[in-house]
């Protein structure tokens, strides 16, 4: 009975005996089942620590994130507005795709090694270095042509019947022209660095 | 002693006549606002908004800053930034559409022209204003002047 069956045995009863076959002590299939379920527990861990650290809160949790760039983006319109929508940290700075994010992440230890340091843990240090790391954000969304602002906003829905003069005329141009949202939309949610190095004649004092 | 008491008199008399003259007045006198008691909150106006960006408004008299024919809201002006010549500056005005900034703008005050916009001239909102679509709260007389506004 036994060996009439085993003949009869196609591939994937045969690939079950090999499973049910120890490997060493544990068989390759009781190894697969732990493998599964440890995986999904470490993915599921690792997309709940993805999505805690996405949060507004998470963010603030820094005093350096809070006490500057929170503080001015309390002032702006993707904070308060007519409709109440908000856009938070993340939507802004925090790829949606995962594979774009996971990029992200690590270079967001960058900033945990800036905390330990101690880098930008004052007012004064913070402007200090702003420049650069506004120009870090300036160069990464000029690379992805504005992603995370288009993630919410899309040339193709806007009612350009609804919107200011000057904003039908640039807007109309802007993408013949190889321009794309942050060129035009700096410190749209923070204050912005000494713009002298960006553009002299933007701010006051000879150069 | 007599005389003391004249001085004493006088001054009465004078706070008097003071007090008197002041409550008379003070039903008279009422401020823009409308008359409210002190003690007691007016009440708000209602909220005006800002119209919508236009075409540049005509001018009315010979050095009149122009009226700003556009919305403002958030446009930063601080020593390390100004929004304003992002786009109005000599640099950026014929990309952005806009008017730039005229001569008088880098003149200090005797006259002598900087090399960049003046401190006297930086922050522009001083003499620059956006409009509201409201009536005069005042009325009056005034004629532009024909030769620029062109009516
Ligand atoms: C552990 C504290 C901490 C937390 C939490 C934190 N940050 Fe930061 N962040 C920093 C420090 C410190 C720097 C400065 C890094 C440096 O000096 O290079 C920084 C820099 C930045 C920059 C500049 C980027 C660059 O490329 O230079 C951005 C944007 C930013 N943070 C956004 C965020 C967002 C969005 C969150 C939430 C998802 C967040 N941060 C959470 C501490 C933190
Ligand atoms: C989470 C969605 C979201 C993201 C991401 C986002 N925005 Fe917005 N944005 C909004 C909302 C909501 C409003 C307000 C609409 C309203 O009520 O008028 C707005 C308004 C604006 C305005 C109008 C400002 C004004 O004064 O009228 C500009 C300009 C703008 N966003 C640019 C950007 C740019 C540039 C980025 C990328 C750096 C960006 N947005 C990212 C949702 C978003
Ligand atoms: C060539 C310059 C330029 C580019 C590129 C540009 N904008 Fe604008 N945008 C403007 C100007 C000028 C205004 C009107 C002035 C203002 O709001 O400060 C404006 C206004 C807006 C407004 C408010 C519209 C209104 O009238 O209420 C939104 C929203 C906006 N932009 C979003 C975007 C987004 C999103 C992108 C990228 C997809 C983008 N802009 C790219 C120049 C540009
Ligand atoms: C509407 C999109 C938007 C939102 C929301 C937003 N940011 Fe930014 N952020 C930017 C842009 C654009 C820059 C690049 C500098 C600039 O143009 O102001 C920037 C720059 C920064 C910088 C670099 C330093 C600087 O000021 O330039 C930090 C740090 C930062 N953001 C953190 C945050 C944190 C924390 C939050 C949430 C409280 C937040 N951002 C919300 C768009 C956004
Ligand atoms: C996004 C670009 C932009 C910004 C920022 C901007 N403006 Fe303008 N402004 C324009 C454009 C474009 C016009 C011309 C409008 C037209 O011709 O349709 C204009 C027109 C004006 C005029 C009228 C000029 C005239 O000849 O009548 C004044 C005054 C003015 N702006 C002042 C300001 C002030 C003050 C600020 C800052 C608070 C400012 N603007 C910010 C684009 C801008
Ligand atoms: C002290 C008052 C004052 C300040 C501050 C000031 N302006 Fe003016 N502005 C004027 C006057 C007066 C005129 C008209 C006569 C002239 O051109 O000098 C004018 C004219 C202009 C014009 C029209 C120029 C033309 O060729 O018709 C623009 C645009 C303008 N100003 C923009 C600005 C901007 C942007 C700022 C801030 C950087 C600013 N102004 C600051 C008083 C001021």
């Amino acid at each position: 009975m036994n060996s009439n069956k085993s003949t009869e045995c196609n591939i994937i009863c045969r690939l079950w005996e090999k499973l049910k076959k120890p490997s060493l002590r544990y068989s390759l299939g009781a190894l697969l089942a732990v493998g599964f379920v440890a995986g999904i527990i470490f993915w599921g861990g690792f997309n709940t620590a993805m999505e805690m650290t996405n949060t507004e809160e998470f963010c603030i949790s820094c005093h350096e994130m809070r006490d500057n760039v929170y503080e001015e983006y309390k002032q702006t319109i993707h904070y308060t507005n007519r409709t109440g929508v908000r856009a938070t940290c993340p939507d802004c700075h925090v790829p949606k795709e995962w594979q774009h994010k996971i990029v992200r992440k690590i270079k967001a230890s960058n900033e945990l090694l800036h905390k330990a340091l101690g880098t930008i843990d004052t007012r004064e240090k913070f402007e200090a270095k702003r420049l650069e790391l506004a120009g870090n954000v300036w160069k990464a969304m000029k690379k992805t042509d504005s992603r995370e602002c288009r993630n919410c906003h899309d040339f193709e829905f806007m009612d350009f019947g609804e919107q200011g003069r000057r904003a039908v005329s640039q807007h109309s141009t802007a993408l013949d022209e190889d321009k794309t949202c942050i060129d035009c939309h700096k410190g749209i949610a923070h204050e912005l660095p000494d713009m002298h190095s960006i553009d002299p004649t933007g701010v006051i004092g000879s150069n | 002693m007599i005389n003391k008491l004249s001085i004493i008199a006088s001054i009465t008399l004078g706070v008097l006549a003071v007090t008197t003259s002041l409550q008379t007045h003070s039903a008279e006198v009422e401020s823009l606002r409308g008359a409210s008691e002190l003690d007691r909150n007016s009440s708000a106006p209602e909220h005006k908004r800002y119209a919508k960006d236009g075409r540049p408004i005509a001018r009315d008299y010979v050095q009149q800053p122009p009226l700003i024919p556009h919305k403002i809201d958030n446009y930063r002006i601080n020593l390390k930034s100004n929004k304003c010549l992002s786009c109005h500056s000599w640099k950026n005005y014929r990309e952005a559409g806009a008017t730039k900034i005229s001569q008088t703008h880098f003149e200090d005050r005797d006259k002598h022209v900087l090399a960049n916009v003046s401190a006297r001239r930086y922050f522009c909102t001083q003499c620059h204003v956006p409009q509201v679509n409201a009536p005069a709260l005042v009325e009056n007389e005034f004629e532009p002047i024909t030769a620029i506004s062109g009516e």
